[in-house]
């Protein structure tokens, strides 16, 4: 972190808002409000949250396409209000939906986004012939889009989204879907993006990809920020760093609920979180927890593991599922 | 990655627009049976009714203009009228609703307002094509005499704008599919009504101002005026309608594409 601090400042938000108009019969409700954020070069930037948190329209924002309503943004030094055009050629954005070009082969999508960058055609077919090797997509170079699969879609938007060489990567949920072979690929190249000095903001669901990837993370709900830091700075700050999982056989569940109840109820410094097949106790020590348990109550099966990303999440935004 | 990016990345706005039609270009050099649809289709009018009624009809009353030959420039007017306004309204609102082509092009440089002017750059261009491939066959087919027709050219470029920019909006209001048949509801009947066919003093009294005010009845006098050679204020009159229709739906479609896309 203190090597990054070094590096010059690529965004600048503060107070960001954005509130859509009132729609029929509805009243306006604010998408964003009051986010700071900041991002390095080379740094990794995850926005979780659930559903409707607001992260795709924090996305928006950042891209220069949706202009805030409330507090203010550089991107690049830059206003995005004013300087929409030449912020965005020198952003990639990789969108939720893929939104290929679907009239166009791989290569011609490749080439034709490059020229809405206004760059040559000769750059764009000797960078176009680089970034089908990245893409791993050198069979089907010449095929139509259509023709291509999920994984093989989604490789082709970074791929794209890469033709102008973008100092900042916005990745919008981009492995949602993909078998984890491909989401691996994808791991890999993003690293490699990111090593070669550019920024990443990624929006995801899955807390291993932001905790892979991400040096930060920003965790929204409603549209506002409710925790930032490293994965590592959120796990210490928020949750005990190990997870003790118990699962019982049927009846005995109401049994051992009971008897972790009762221990914490003596002093246990833990917390209980209630699962319908499973309880998790958070504690300092795992197998400190374990042991006492046991000697009240047998589990079919435990196992200790140290707190993650996600169940910093859960703590934070509840377990209720958000439509 | 990132250093070189500002080298290479231009920011000339102007030429933005032709980035889209560049990549217009390039879909349709794969698909020229459009372009032929385009120009056969008025063709086959101009042969079934203008050559085989027309021997029928005669000269058109008052005019001493052989039928064929005063439906010839209508045909025209109607081509233009159809081919910008068919790409700007069916082919942009597949884009919009079902490829999300500008969802992808507004994060690139490209900006709204780019779009927009390509979008009508590229409706106007296929118009003046079929247009050109139109006047070619009714040249050769003796209805075109009068060198004053060369006009015809850039009077069907300023229809397929008024077209393309009235496409542009409407294809912000449709919903569904089904709108688009609402939409034919009131093609059709301009088509046939717009004097196309038959002239003004053969309407009613009280239906010759509903008929004035299409748009099409403009874009009709203007191409008769100017291929017969027979110009006098009502073409300038004719020309200024469509400016201003073009002009105005042009502000318009700017707000909703603005709503629509930047929200």
């Amino acid at each position: 972190m203190t090597s990054a601090h070094r590096e010059p400042l690529l965004v600048e938000g503060s107070g960001l808002g954005k509130t859509y108009p009132a729609g029929p019969g509805g009243a306006a409700v604010p998408a964003v409000r009051g986010l700071d954020l900041e991002l390095r070069r080379g740094e990794a930037l995850g926005l979780l949250g659930t559903n409707g948190a607001g992260k795709s329209t924090t996305m928006r924002m950042l891209a220069a396409v949706s202009p805030p309503t409330h507090g203010t943004l550089r991107v690049f030094g830059l206003d995005p209000l004013h300087d929409g055009p030449r912020i965005r050629a020198r952003l990639g954005v990789v969108p939720q939906d893929d939104m290929l070009d679907q009239e166009l082969t791989v290569r011609e999508n490749l080439v034709v986004y490059g020229r809405y960058f206004g760059l040559p055609k000769r750059v764009l077919r000797e960078r176009a012939e680089r970034l089908i090797e990245f893409a791993a997509l050198e069979a089907k170079a010449d095929a139509p889009v259509t023709a291509l699969s999920g994984g093989m879609r989604r490789r082709l938007t970074i791929a794209r989204a890469l033709v102008n060489e973008p100092e900042i990567l916005l990745l919008d949920e981009p492995t949602t879907g993909l078998d984890p072979q491909a989401r691996q690929l994808l791991w890999d190249r993003l690293i490699r993006l990111k090593n070669d000095g550019v920024a990443l903001i990624v929006t995801t669901h899955y807390m291993d990809e932001a905790e892979q990837l991400c040096d930060r993370v920003l965790i929204m709900e409603r549209g506002a920020l409710v925790a930032g830091g490293s994965p590592r700075e959120l796990i210490g700050a928020h949750v005990l760093p190990e997870v003790l999982e118990l699962r019982f056989t049927g009846t005995e569940h109401a049994a051992g609920c009971a008897a972790v109840k009762e221990l914490i109820a003596e002093g246990a410094p833990w917390r209980l979180e209630v699962l319908p097949d499973r309880l998790l106790v958070a504690a300092a020590d795992g197998q400190d927890a374990q042991r006492r348990i046991e000697a009240r109550v047998l589990p079919r099966a435990s196992l200790v593991r140290r707190a993650t990303l996600e169940d910093v999440f859960l703590a934070l935004t509840g377990r209720a599922l958000v439509e | 990655m990132g250093s070189a990016a500002t080298a290479t990345t231009r920011h000339r706005g102007a030429g933005r627009p032709w980035w889209l039609v560049e990549r217009h270009l390039l879909v349709y050099r794969r698909s020229w049976s459009v372009f032929v649809a385009d120009v056969t289709e008025p063709l086959l009018y101009l042969i079934a009714i203008g050559l085989g009624i027309g021997s029928l009809v005669g000269e058109v009353a008052g005019t001493g203009v052989p039928y064929a030959r005063y439906l010839a420039p209508a045909l025209l007017a109607t081509s233009a009228m159809n081919s910008a306004m068919n790409e700007a309204s069916q082919r942009v609102f597949m884009r919009i609703k079902l490829e999300k082509t500008y969802q992808t092009m507004i994060t690139t440089p490209m900006t709204v307002r780019d779009i927009q002017f390509g979008e009508v750059s590229w409706a106007v261009l296929r118009g003046l094509a079929t247009t050109a491939g139109f006047l070619v066959a009714a040249t050769a087919m003796g209805l075109v005499r009068s060198p004053f027709a060369l006009l015809a050219i850039p009077a069907a470029a300023l229809v397929g704008f008024a077209f393309a920019a009235c496409g542009l909006l409407v294809a912000t209001l449709l919903r569904s599919w089904y709108d688009y048949l609402y939409l034919q509801l009131f093609m059709l009947p301009m088509f046939l009504f717009a004097t196309t066919f038959f002239p003004l003093d053969r309407f009613p009294d009280a239906v010759r101002p509903v008929v004035q005010a299409l748009p099409l009845y403009h874009a009709v006098t203007l191409l008769r005026q100017v291929c017969l050679g027979r110009i006098d204020q009502h073409a300038a009159l004719s020309a200024g309608y469509l400016l201003l229709l073009g002009l105005a739906a042009c502000a318009l479609a700017a707000g909703r594409w603005r709503r629509m896309l930047q929200s």
